[in-house]
């Protein structure tokens, strides 16, 4: 199963399986991870589940589109290279994600 | 005195316990408060509960991905059985209160349509609100739907298969997102609007308009002005078939989808006497006029959140971004804490690919700066009072968006003389006077 490893602004991990198909923002949402708000629920209209994505994972996820792009410029937490909207983020089967939720989404 | 005394021992015999909270409304508001409780530390057991037969969802997604099938029913549920009952939360589905008998330190039993009973020791009421109803000649015809919850969507869903044209009357978000889907869909859809322009009274007029012109130019069929005299049936008799306007003009239509607005569910809050005003009237920090229950999201009118406004405006604000900030101010009050509304509202729609982003409240603006970057597609609208940002719409322009939320909630400003260039970057031109 895929799975991702959620890591909070304070350094408490949280390993959580989903399901391929799935956001990693839906992931965590549904099993109550702090740290994810997601507003908008997925709709790319409320940059509240931003997360920074471990180095050596990147290349397993998709290429920034515009949109999420320009919505990363009005996250809580300012952007860093390595930020992405967890919700524009599938699952695939064998995934193992690793990612850092950051100290405020709001 | 006797009397109550010997009603209360009654009460208690039946009701033994009287311990939790009971949160009436399985809506937004109702998991937010649900959730945030449990971050507080709240420790109570919570019974959160519903009418519909569906574990919590997320409605915003009805209209548009849902209805479309681009996402699952399973991905629009707010959060896993395991959740739930990790957290202590005892989900109750289907149940429909008709009646609540309440004591004067906030506790009481619910009774439900089935007979079943849920006494508390709190309540929270996070109702929501209804849809407003058209009632004219034909509004019984099967065909005639409204897109409010999740049976609605389905029942929609369900229909439009066989459907080839469709009516939306209501000009507003739930009837343009609708509209935009099912065009999408590949049907024939014209969108009656009784007023002069679109989205009534949530956006300002350059807004509106520029949403009139664009789903014109992707070619809806949008009729300002407009309403509909009767719903007429098929051969059949049951079965919509036609929209006949009041003009006599005759449209076909296998689906008519009414959204012209909603009503707050105030009935509980009315039999238990509390004070009511579009809404259940809370103060600052969710109470009821009882000083007990709370109150929350689009049932709720409360004094208005936003920084600056006058004193003594209310508001009732329909919104899943409400929905979540009013039941963190109401989760610091059923915890003994006093904290007030945070953030800016703000508010999204997309329609085609129209992404329509709102930030802040436009009630009482006296100027607008429009930018219109129609190159790149870009459109956003600030609007100003006395020279200071109050808000802003922004259709595929989220940096507008993001720029004027922050500079919102940080109490800066974005000079008016200088934000009509879409070359400029609000941001660079964000002030704190």
């Amino acid at each position: 199963m895929p799975t991702v490893h959620f890591t909070d602004a304070e350094g408490t991990v949280r390993d959580v399986e989903g399901n391929a198909g799935d956001s990693v923002m839906e992931t965590a949402v549904r099993n109550g991870v702090p740290g994810i708000v997601a507003e908008c629920g997925g709709s790319l209209s409320c940059a509240t589940c931003h997360v920074f994505v471990r180095e050596d994972c990147a290349s397993q996820l998709p290429a920034m589109e515009d949109m999420e792009d320009e919505m990363l410029y009005g996250t809580a937490v300012d952007r860093e290279d390595n930020s992405r909207l967890s919700c524009q983020l599938r699952l695939t089967d064998e995934l193992e994600l690793f990612v850092t939720t950051p100290e405020t989404q709001v | 005195m006797g009397t109550q005394a010997v009603e209360q021992e009654t009460a208690t015999a039946t009701v033994p316990t009287r311990t939790g909270l009971l949160i009436i409304g399985a809506s937004q508001s109702g998991v937010q408060l649900a959730v945030s409780l449990r971050a507080l530390g709240f420790d109570e057991h919570i019974t959160l509960l519903g009418d519909e037969d569906h574990r919590p969802y997320q409605r915003p997604a009805l209209s548009k991905e849902f209805l479309q099938g681009t996402v699952e029913s399973e991905s629009l549920i707010f959060r896993s059985n395991d959740y739930w009952a990790g957290h202590n939360v005892d989900l109750v589905k289907g149940e429909y209160i008709v009646r609540i008998d309440k004591e004067a330190d906030g506790s009481g039993v619910a009774h439900a349509s089935s007979g079943r009973e849920f006494p508390f020791k709190r309540l929270a009421l996070t109702v929501g609100a209804r849809a407003r109803k058209l009632e004219i000649d034909g509004s019984g015809l099967d065909g005639v739907l409204y897109l409010r919850n999740a049976d609605d969507a389905l029942a929609l869903k369900a229909r439009v298969g066989d459907a080839t044209d469709v009516v939306v009357i209501g000009g507003g978000f739930i009837g343009l997102e609708a509209a935009s889907s099912l065009q999408k869909m590949g049907k024939n859809v014209t969108v009656l609007e009784f007023g002069p322009r679109l989205v009534g009274r949530a956006v300002g007029e350059e807004t509106a308009e520029y949403f009139l012109q664009a789903h014109r130019s992707r070619g809806l069929d949008i009729r300002l002005n407009t309403s509909a005299a009767r719903f007429t049936a098929d051969d059949g008799g049951t079965r919509v078939a036609a929209v006949e306007l009041q003009d006599g003009t005759v449209l076909p239509a296998q689906i008519v989808l009414i959204g012209i607005g909603v009503i707050p569910n105030t009935q509980l809050a009315d039999q238990l006497g509390l004070a009511v005003d579009n809404g259940v009237v809370v103060d600052r920090f969710a109470l009821a006029s009882d000083g007990t229950t709370v109150a929350v999201g689009d049932v709720a009118n409360m004094p208005n959140p936003v920084p600056g406004s006058e004193p003594g405006e209310r508001i009732r604000l329909e919104s899943v971004n409400n929905a979540i900030e009013h039941a963190k101010v109401a989760a610091y009050s059923l915890t003994g804490r006093r904290e007030e509304y945070a953030g800016i509202p703000w508010f999204w729609s997309n329609q085609a690919d129209l992404k329509l982003q709102i930030a802040g409240l436009c009630n009482g603006y006296d100027q607008t700066v429009v930018r219109n970057d129609r190159e790149r597609g870009k459109f956003s609208v600030l609007y100003y009072r006395q020279g200071r940002i109050i808000a802003a719409d922004c259709v595929n322009a989220p940096l507008d968006f993001m720029a004027v939320k922050n500079a919102l909630a940080k109490g800066l400003n974005i000079p008016a003389d200088a934000a009509a260039d879409p070359g400029i970057q609000l941001k660079t031109i964000t002030t704190d006077s």
